[in-house]
């Protein structure tokens, strides 16, 4: 076994190359840049909008948070979970598993963001709207999913059942979506993820920012995952050897 | 010497709804020789109606805003006091691995429990309705049969999304508490447009003005019974 990379039978019979997680993963140190970066981009050099003041600006760290934790973690964990079901790789498993805790991490920022907005725009802290209690027991869901794998100690039913509750958490995201439209309700209707795409009704300098903050997470998401990805493979594979000891 | 007696061999295995209705005449003949999941879930929804009574100011606020959040928590929580009982009588003597060789479909087996559990919970409800009416003193008008149409509605969800987490949870070590952990967040988008239908006719609105809650009523089931019946099978395999 060489310090850089290890031969793995972690997978049943299928072999994976693991990196050894000493190195410095230069990934996710540009990915924390990029997002320090779209702070300082929205703080210093996006306009500040005219009615809402500064709170405005929670928008841009709020709301590509609640993109990256609703769509980008929980729909591609249902897909994973539905292919694991379907391939029974372990490997997909891990992901699944990844994609949870980071989507948990964002969907926490999106809780935690949005009560400064609330305070200063709506007058409280929390409201009981249909979208933000969505959002909350969503974040029940991922918290449930995680804490089923906890409670299931063999590796094939822990991996079916939760691949189960993947595919469940994925079909409840489209239900949060829809009461944003179905119920009439404090939270602000969506100005960028409208049906039309187009007539996004963003100034082009607060659009531009708040693409730039998109990518900025999305880039910061993907380097949680791969790390969480990698903690979880390291993980089998140290179980698998005390097994076999 | 006679002849042996001649074996039938052909057999025709029994259809989808059959076999489903078959498990679910299993389930609910062991819970009306034992009476104990309902017993618990009855004496749970009147005492709860009984002691929501007391948590409000009577004289500011008409029983009429407080009845239906009242009933849909009953609901949800007495439905979860059943739908634990589902697969834990399958974990005394591995039952559901005689169930699970036998020729009936998995599917057949998730449609039986799933049917046996909206029964157990129509029963609970049928309990609970005219026990929060009284309590309450609602009036005794025609919008109830609404109501009894929007609770039926609602439980298809709420009893599919159950009894599949119902069967994850058997297998884990902590079932009692994660199959609440696991099955509430599901059963808000159910809970919500159920309470503000039932709101909506209980204040006298027409059933008209309940149609966009109702719509997200069956939209819920129609998703969820239908992934829940494909993965099913998965929970139970070997």
């Amino acid at each position: 076994m060489t310090s850089t990379s290890a031969s793995s039978t972690v997978g049943g019979s299928r072999t994976e190359r693991v990196r050894s997680p000493s190195g410095v993963d230069w990934f996710l140190i540009g990915a924390i840049t990029l997002v320090i970066a779209a702070c300082v981009n929205v703080l210093m050099f996006t306009p500040t909008e005219l009615r809402q003041g500064l709170a405005q600006k929670i928008f841009y760290i709020h709301v590509p948070a609640a993109i990256t934790g609703l769509y980008f973690s929980v729909i591609p964990m249902a897909i994973v979970s539905g292919m694991y079901l379907w391939l029974k790789d372990e490997r997909l498993d891990r992901i699944a598993e990844s994609l949870a805790e980071v989507a948990l991490v964002f969907v926490a920022v999106v809780l935690c963001t949005g009560p400064f907005w609330g305070k200063p725009i709506w007058g409280t802290y929390w409201q009981w709207e249909a979208r933000l209690t969505s959002t909350l027991f969503l974040s029940f869901v991922l918290v449930g999913y995680l804490v089923m794998r906890g409670a299931i100690e063999q590796p094939e039913p822990r991996a079916r059942l939760s691949a189960i509750i993947g595919i469940m958490a994925g079909c409840l995201v489209p239900f949060i979506h829809l009461t944003v439209y179905m119920f009439t309700t404090l939270h602000p209707m969506p100005i960028v993820l409208t049906p039309n795409f187009t007539r996004a009704n963003l100034s082009p300098e607060m659009l531009r920012s708040f693409l730039y903050s998109l990518a900025a997470f999305l880039t910061l998401y993907l380097a949680m995952a791969r790390n969480r990805y990698r903690w979880a493979t390291e993980r089998d594979r140290l179980q698998l050897l005390e097994d076999q000891r | 010497m006679s002849a042996p007696p001649s074996v039938e061999l052909s057999y025709r295995p029994p259809g989808f709804v059959r076999d489903a209705i078959r498990v679910a005449k299993k389930d609910l003949l062991i819970e009306f020789r034992t009476r104990s999941a309902f017993m618990a879930a009855a004496v749970f929804a009147v005492l709860s109606s009984v002691i929501f009574r007391f948590t409000w100011e009577q004289s500011r606020i008409s029983p009429l805003d407080v009845a239906p959040g009242v009933l849909w928590v009953i609901f949800a929580f007495s439905g979860l006091l059943g739908l634990h009982r589902s697969f834990g009588v399958e974990l005394a003597d591995r039952a559901l691995d005689a169930m699970l060789a036998s020729p009936m479909s998995r599917e057949s087996i998730f449609a039986g429990k799933a049917l046996a559990n909206l029964a157990f919970v129509a029963c609970v409800q049928a309990l609970t309705l005219p026990a929060v009416g009284l309590f309450f003193n609602l009036p005794a008008e025609s919008f109830w049969w609404g109501i009894v149409a929007v609770s039926l509605l609602a439980s298809i969800g709420l009893v599919a999304v159950g009894t599949l987490f119902a069967a994850i949870t058997s297998n884990t070590r902590l079932a009692e508490l994660l199959l609440p952990m696991l099955a509430l967040p599901f059963f808000v988008p159910v809970v919500i447009p159920a309470a503000q239908a039932t709101s909506l006719l209980m204040n006298g609105r027409p059933f008209s003005e309940a149609t966009d809650w109702i719509k997200i009523l069956a939209a819920f089931d129609i998703v969820f019974v239908a992934v829940s019946t494909v993965a099913f099978p998965f929970t139970l395999e070997e």
